[in-house]
């Protein structure tokens, strides 16, 4: 039997997760038909078809499939999955939110978040938010599994030309209506995808403080973090909280100032690949997991740092 | 209106979660366990709609061993008006939680279920949405703010992109983030007298659950130890290897 992945997108373009979630799925089995929900979808249904990876695409369009509405997308999908041994799709929001409704309507257990895949039953995944490496192995007929974006690299994106069939709509589910969706407009990247991130903790001192950080981050293209200390001590929203009660990053550059490193922080960071650590304790744990540590003021050091990087002829953005 | 609430016993935040040494699962005796704190959200959230007069009863369930308990009474501390312990041991999956949980619905007949958005021990995040499957009632994953309008709920919820708004029809699902409140401690009085409210003790295998697991752990392991870094004098020798050695800005 084939695998179906489940296509993220805005009815005009996929999402750029799902090229990750495809080279993912392809890895359970090389025989991959993705399907696309939506509402006039066409363009991305095309884009969907020209991944090499993807063998069929399944294209089903109604009004009521516009704004992605769990409700609304499960049965589908379930009545689609007759014919497929793995339905997968990418552990963001949207499959977060989808893919449990689809695995209890099957009643299968769902494997969640995987990092990567060992065959086409097994699978690693981080439990106690990456303090523990799981092996799994699902024992269902039929696996639903979501997978960790940042942990597969996207596919090849051009070059295909897939089948697309169309599938019949279900009825719509009469009790959740969309109502509005507020896109957060920054020119910062979003905190769970950037290269860099620059995060300040209860060193800081104020929310004022935080200023230092942003300098930081304009100057690196950053997104902007903060340890739960500094949020519970209202320095900074708790929509940019990094940890195991906040979003889990793995940025190519993580510069942390003013976090002594907590446990439940280090969770949320430690699997960025190169780290930083600017603070005047020399023993802060936050030390232990960064790449360069550097004990110092960070009300001295900071302000040179962001001189320092004037001094740069380029930075990578 | 009746507020159902699940709540799960975890190990707490803050403790340095350890691997067992036979790699079958992580250390748990002798560890400082708590609720799962996206459930103590689920739970002011419902005492809160409680007091505003909006609900009559709030009635807080969790599924585990017999330990579990206290994770019930910490929310009757905190205003919930009665409990219930699901008994069952060993490892339970999302999916076999809910089916117990639906058990209870079934019984219990709240038109609200509040749960946490996830729990940080399995980090699975799938009970609620299963749970509105098995049902077929409407989900609010998410919810970062919730308005009770007549027979209806209006969530906002937060998704990658920002935030989502949705309305949905009573009996719902609703799993809280924890920007939805701040949870209030419990008081002493009100930890005294939580000790006589009623909790009531159903074992699973009488709800006619099967929920014996459908994934095979085979192992745990520690995550790969990342490499000692080094102590920097300056930040000049801090910008100079960020930008030679690591190769990053």
């Amino acid at each position: 039997m084939s695998g179906l992945l489940v296509a993220e997108h805005n009815n005009k373009e996929l999402k750029p997760f799902t090229l990750n979630a495809v080279t993912a799925a392809s890895q359970m089995d090389t025989d991959l038909h993705a399907v696309i929900i939506g509402n006039n979808c066409g363009d991305a249904a095309k884009k969907l078809s020209e991944l090499p990876l993807v063998k069929k695409v399944i294209q089903v369009e109604a009004a009521h499939y516009e704004n992605f509405v769990a409700e609304n997308f499960a049965p589908v999908i379930v009545k689609l999955a007759e014919n497929y041994s793995h339905v997968v799709c990418s552990a963001n929001t949207f499959g977060k939110n989808l893919m449990p409704r689809i695995a209890a309507s099957l009643d299968t257990s769902q494997v969640s978040d995987i990092i990567k895949v060992i065959s086409a039953d097994t699978f690693l995944r981080p439990i106690y938010a990456g303090n523990a490496f799981a092996t799994v192995k699902s024992k269902d007929p039929k696996k639903c599994i979501t997978i960790r974006p940042t942990s597969f690299d996207p596919c090849e994106s051009s070059g295909g030309s897939a089948p697309i069939e169309k599938a019949e709509p279900s009825a719509e589910f009469n009790n959740t209506k969309f109502v509005k969706r507020e896109e957060i407009k920054s020119d910062r990247p979003e905190l769970g995808t950037a290269r860099v991130v620059v995060s300040g903790g209860r060193g800081m001192q104020s929310g004022d403080n935080f200023k230092l950080i942003t300098s930081v981050a304009d100057k690196l293209n950053a997104a902007i973090g903060a340890s739960r200390a500094a949020v519970d001590a209202g320095y900074i929203s708790n929509d940019h909280q990094v940890g195991q009660t906040g979003k889990v990053v793995v940025p190519d550059l993580y510069i942390a100032i003013g976090i002594s490193g907590a446990i439940q922080h280090l969770a949320g960071m430690k699997e960025s690949k190169v780290i930083v650590a600017i603070n005047k304790d020399g023993e802060a744990p936050i030390f232990s997991v960064a790449d360069y540590g550097l004990e110092a003021d960070l009300f001295e050091a900071v302000p040179q740092f962001i001189e320092e990087l004037n001094k740069l002829n380029t930075i990578q953005k | 209106m009746k507020i159902l609430v699940a709540v799960k016993r975890v190990i707490d935040y803050n403790v340095q979660v350890r691997v067992k040494e036979d790699n079958t699962g992580v250390v748990t005796e002798n560890v400082k366990m708590s609720t799962n704190p996206p459930d103590d959200n689920a739970i002011e959230e419902a005492v809160k709609i409680k007091e505003s007069g909006k609900a009559t009863e709030v009635v807080a369930v969790s599924v585990g061993e017999e330990k579990a308990q206290e994770t019930v009474r910490k929310a009757l501390a905190v205003g919930a008006d009665r409990g219930i312990l699901i008994k069952a041991d060993g490892i339970l999956e999302p999916l076999a939680v809910s089916k117990l949980l639906q058990k209870i619905v079934e019984k219990e007949k709240p038109d609200l279920v509040f749960m946490g958005k996830q729990a940080i021990d399995d980090d699975c995040n799938q009970t609620g949405q299963m749970l509105s499957a098995l049902l077929n009632w409407p989900q609010a994953t998410f919810a970062s703010k919730i308005e009770i309008k007549d027979k209806k709920l209006e969530v906002t919820r937060e998704i990658d992109e920002g935030l989502e708004t949705i309305e949905i029809n009573i009996p719902a699902i609703v799993t809280c983030d924890l920007r939805l409140n701040e949870p209030r401690y419990a008081s002493l009085p009100n930890i005294m007298k939580a000790k006589k409210k009623p909790i009531e003790q159903i074992n699973a295998s009488d709800l006619g659950v099967d929920t014996s697991p459908r994934i095979e752990q085979i192992k745990v392991e520690e995550p790969p130890k990342r490499k000692a870094g080094i102590k920097v004098k300056s930040v000049a020798e801090l910008v100079q290897k960020l930008k030679n050695e690591a190769k990053v800005i």
